[in-house]
């Protein structure tokens, strides 16, 4: 065996580990530098945030938060975000959980071709549904209303709340459930008794999760509310109107619910993807 | 009464037939097992005996009610499953009460069941424990009480011992078979462990191909099969098969004369179990190929006239690869069968 031989595949193992580090590094700022800046302007008094260049711990300055609640509409629009989010919420589980427990329990012609509209749903782009939706909504009297950009965000988060729901009641043996059948229960006791706790933690998972694609929601938002904004919408509305740090503040409360609650469920939204659910 | 007639009873999965219209009555407090290797179509019997799977055609009755078209909480069983199905989030008491508690059973009654089917099973120190804090074999016994609990008038039990470690299967064994005598019900258990059927069965139902080959005791299954199959899937080793013709004044096997069946077609088959072959002066000679020796015995692989044939000598005689040696059957365990039909022939 010649040296070469020896010495090149470590040459190309050390050069890997390098692309991996510096690949994971590169992912890894990506994600949390828009982070950093959002906090750091969004703590630090409306005076520092137009400053150059930034400290890396922020003041703990209320003062941009404070003016930010204090601005007109604020209060309002993140009150409408919160409704809006929860009957989505409630909406993407009424509907996507028995889907997704009929998924996992039962062999019927077309379950494949289900599974593979549920993801299809989302490849239609929505401004592309927005406005026939608008007009449709306008007709209907659901525009501007609470329950109709629920509805449309509902079918947003329907595909997810199928997905991980199927996973969660494909992970719970079928012989627990035969087990209850036999013991005197008829399906409905048996899947209250059995399923639903050992589901519950994960359903609940779910809906945070459908709860956050609401929240963070803003195209349809923008389109079907005019007077009932939510956040998302307010704030893009405002964008060119509103002083940098007001910005700041309303993109930190944006996105830090949401951060938690993803990290709160993260183990349930792995398992959607057939990750080892653990 | 909770005797088991099944009429007819056939099952297809799509264009496969899992059970070819399935006949067996199980009498009152029997011990039936259903034996077969893994796709013969038991566990599908079981699963349609206890209402978890509909028959494509075909009659249950227990006692002398028709269950076909009744859920399974309307049949009068228990059934016990392969991975325990312990909920994992009860306790064991309310794991073993669950059942009682669906018959809105009173307090007290509950507690005294639960008490005593624990104890029953050894686990009354686990009440207060949930499934993650049992080992398999704790699980096992937990599923066992659950079903015990309900007092049914049938317990079904789906290879209950197949997840434990063997020594755990042995003691179990014993334990189950004294606990399910004592308990007066009808109990239908499957297996594909032979030596699970043969030591718990009243009477054992061997299946193949989604048919029932032989339903008789074990030693009947043992002694005098009904079919090839049965010679060949039990006993181990099973037993040996050679080829035999008509001659004058009865059977030429291996160049032996031996007394067989009259009426049956030239050429069929002998057959004899391995322990029910001696050394002797006259009898097949037989090349030794492979020598274990087991303890109480010695396990002998060797060739009669091409054919496999397998010995269970003394321990004292170890022969040696390549040796010839003259083997001789017990000449009333002989059995004869029809290669054509596979049945046994008298």
């Amino acid at each position: 065996m010649s040296a070469a031989d020896t010495v090149a595949p470590d040459a190309v193992r050390q050069s890997g580990r390098w692309v991996f580090a510096t690949g994971v590094a590169l992912l890894v700022l990506w994600v949390l530098v828009p982070i950093w800046l959002l906090m750091v302007n969004a703590l630090s008094s409306p005076a520092e945030v137009t400053a150059f260049p930034k400290s890396l711990i922020p003041s703990f300055d209320t003062g941009s938060m404070a003016f930010f609640f204090g601005f007109g509409g604020v209060l309002d629009a993140l009150w409408n975000s919160v409704q809006v989010a929860a009957v989505t919420m409630i909406l993407a589980i009424g509907l996507g959980a028995p889907a997704g427990y009929a998924l996992s329990r039962f062999d019927f012609p077309g379950k494949e071709a289900f599974r593979f509209l549920v993801i299809m749903t989302r490849a239609f782009p929505l401004p592309l549904l927005a406005l026939p939706l608008a007009v449709m909504f306008i007709r209907t009297g659901l525009d501007d209303t609470i329950l109709g950009l629920a509805l449309v965000h509902a079918t947003l988060a329907l595909p997810f709340a199928v997905l991980i729901t199927f996973s969660l009641f494909s992970g719970i043996p079928v012989e627990l459930e035969e087990a209850a059948w036999s013991l005197g229960c008829n399906r409905v006791q048996a899947f209250r008794k059995v399923v639903l706790p050992l589901a519950a933690p994960g359903i609940a998972a779910s809906a945070v999760f459908a709860f956050v694609i609401s929240w963070n929601e803003v195209f349809a938002a923008a389109v079907l509310t005019i007077q009932n904004k939510t956040l998302t919408a307010f704030l893009l509305q405002s964008l060119d109107v509103s002083p940098l740090h007001l910005k700041f503040a309303g993109g930190a409360v944006l996105v830090i619910p949401a951060l938690l609650f993803i990290f709160a469920v993260r183990k349930y939204l792995f398992a959607m993807w057939g990750i080892a659910n653990r | 009464m909770a005797e088991i007639r099944i009429r007819g009873v056939a099952k297809s999965f799509g264009s496969f037939t899992a059970l070819h219209e399935v006949d067996l009555t199980i009498a009152d407090r029997e011990f039936m097992v259903l034996l077969g290797a893994s796709g013969c179509g038991k566990t599908t019997l079981l699963r349609i005996i206890a209402g978890l799977e509909t028959p494509t055609k075909g009659e249950v009755w227990i006692g002398d009610r028709r269950v076909d078209g009744l859920p399974p909480r309307e049949r009068g069983i228990a059934m016990v499953f392969q991975n325990y199905a312990v909920f994992p989030h009860l306790t064991v008491f309310e794991n073993i009460a669950f059942g009682l508690r669906m018959k809105k059973m009173a307090q007290a009654e509950v507690d005294r069941r639960v008490t005593r089917t624990a104890e029953l099973m050894h686990i009354e120190q686990l009440l207060k424990r949930y499934s993650g804090q049992l080992s398999g074999g704790q699980r096992q016994r937990v599923a066992v009480a659950r079903a015990l609990a309900m007092e049914p008038e049938v317990i079904l039990m789906d290879e209950p011992l197949s997840n434990l470690d063997a020594l755990l299967r042995m003691e179990m064994r014993a334990e189950l078979k004294g606990v399910l005598a004592a308990s007066n019900t009808t109990t239908i258990y499957v297996t594909h462990d032979q030596v699970e059927a043969m030591s718990m069965a009243d009477r054992i139902s061997v299946m193949n191909g989604g048919r029932i080959v032989q339903a008789a005791s074990p030693v009947e299954v043992y002694r005098n099969p009904a079919a090839r199959f049965v010679g060949s899937f039990i006993g181990n080793p099973p037993m040996n098969f050679l080829p035999a013709t008509r001659a004058p004044g009865g059977w030429e096997v291996a160049g032996r004369l031996f007394p067989g069946p009259a009426n049956a077609p030239d050429r069929i088959e002998f057959a004899i179990r391995p322990e029910d072959i001696a050394p002797a002066s006259e009898g097949f000679t037989a090349t030794v190929r492979v020598v274990e020796p087991l303890g109480p015995h010695t396990l002998v692989t060797a060739e009669v006239q091409g054919a496999l044939f397998r010995a269970v000598l003394d321990s004292d005689s170890l022969p040696n690869p390549g040796d010839r040696l003259t083997l001789a059957p017990v000449p009333d365990r002989v059995r004869w069968f029809d290669p054509e039909t596979q049945k046994a022939l008298t």
